[in-house]
């Protein structure tokens, strides 16, 4: 039942993007077609599950017993960099068709503040390694999530007439704001 | 390009957020109020200054390969003192920011910038160019955060002017999104 209420509070009401506000660079700049989205969405949970599964064994195995957890920024931020680089090497010679499906979102995954932002989160939050994972994934499957919906969006506003002043990025934050609005009629779910 | 001009154009020109659309999500994140958006932008500016200048001294040395990996680290550098700073120094604000202090590293701004214009430009005019970005980059989240304080609470810096309770959708994060995209709307609209 906690993990529910964990999954649940991850994806709906704690929306990564909509609420937290992590990760709006990809959300604003892949969201433009459904298939992008869904494919930006897979390579960031992904990354996502596996980033926090190693920043949490680094913590807890070698930051905290020499006592300096506060090289935590650079530490993760370097683990991340390479733990990409290295999913992006393994992809291409293991699986070629996952690789071209993900290949191309990969190298933008290091700057996504989500992937950081969820290996600080569940240090700072005193999560274990079960319930860290189970918030990762379920983090970014809000991510996708919001991403997907938002290219849904983004598909019809095409065919719509929007005043020039709008276009592009004002109206795609607009709509955001309102499908930020939506998610908040989640609150009430879990206390 | 003269100094004055490479400051400036931090301001409207080349504004990080309002033109370029970077660093978004402490933009958002951090103005429910207009101190903390204020507070967050003179972290990234301090960050900004510090990883530009170095960077410009350090680009002849750092082999071409292991450039950004090299920017991070030194980016990341900058961070962790920001954030000691700060956690002794502005404790309450360390807190209302939270996650997004060790979070100025993902920063598109500051990567952007040292790759950009750091690693081809001397120091001077690269301490110059964060200078300028980071005041841009504040100003406009102060701006965002003057707003949302003032529709969303009737207050500026905390100081109540307008009685009620005011527009409390503003504070909270749909306000956020809505007030950014007029916000770019409006700069579209006088640049054009």
């Amino acid at each position: 039942m906690e993990y529910i209420l964990l999954i649940i509070s991850a994806v709906f009401i704690n929306n990564v993007v909509l609420a937290q506000f992590l990760g709006i660079c990809p959300f604003l700049g892949v969201s433009n077609k459904v298939g992008t989205a869904l494919g930006m969405a897979g390579a960031v949970t992904f990354v996502i599950v596996l980033a926090t599964m190693a920043t949490y064994l680094i913590q807890i195995y070698v930051l905290n017993p020499l006592g300096i957890a506060f090289m935590q920024t650079i530490t993760f931020i370097l683990v991340i960099a390479a733990l990409v680089q290295m999913v992006e090497i393994i992809l291409k010679k293991v699986s070629q068709g996952l690789y071209q499906a993900l290949g191309i979102f990969l190298p933008l995954i290091t700057t996504n503040c989500a992937v950081l932002g969820v290996a600080i989160l569940v240090i700072k939050k005193n999560y274990n390694l079960l319930e860290g994972v189970i918030f990762g994934a379920s983090t970014a499957i809000g991510f996708g999530l919001a991403l997907v919906i938002l290219a849904g969006i983004r598909e019809q506003l095409e065919l719509a007439e929007i005043p020039k002043g709008m276009k592009g990025v004002p109206i795609s934050l607009v709509t955001a704001g309102i499908l930020a609005l939506a998610f908040m009629g989640f609150t009430g779910i879990v206390k | 390009m003269n100094q004055f001009k490479n400051f400036t154009k931090g301001f409207i020109r080349e504004n990080p957020i309002l033109v370029l659309v970077l660093g978004t999500c402490p933009t958002l994140a951090t103005t429910s109020s207009s101190l903390n958006g204020l507070g967050m932008g003179i972290a990234t500016t301090f960050v900004l200054i510090g990883s530009n200048a170095v960077i410009s001294l350090l680009a002849n040395v750092i082999p071409d390969k292991v450039r950004i990996p090299a920017f991070v680290v030194i980016i990341a550098s900058f961070v962790t003192i920001v954030d000691l700073l700060m956690q002794a120094y502005v404790p309450s604000l360390y807190d209302k920011l939270g996650i997004f202090i060790p979070l100025i590293v993902v920063n598109c701004i500051v990567l952007g910038r040292a790759e950009a214009y750091a690693s081809k430009n001397g120091v001077w005019s690269s301490f110059i160019d964060g200078f300028g970005m980071g005041l841009g980059f504040t100003c406009a989240l102060g701006v965002l955060g003057a707003f949302r304080e003032i529709v969303g609470s009737g207050s500026i810096f905390g100081y109540k002017f307008i009685p009620g309770d005011g527009v409390l959708v503003f504070i909270l994060a749909p306000g956020a999104f809505i007030a950014l995209g007029y916000l770019i709307a409006i700069v579209n609209k006088i640049k054009k």
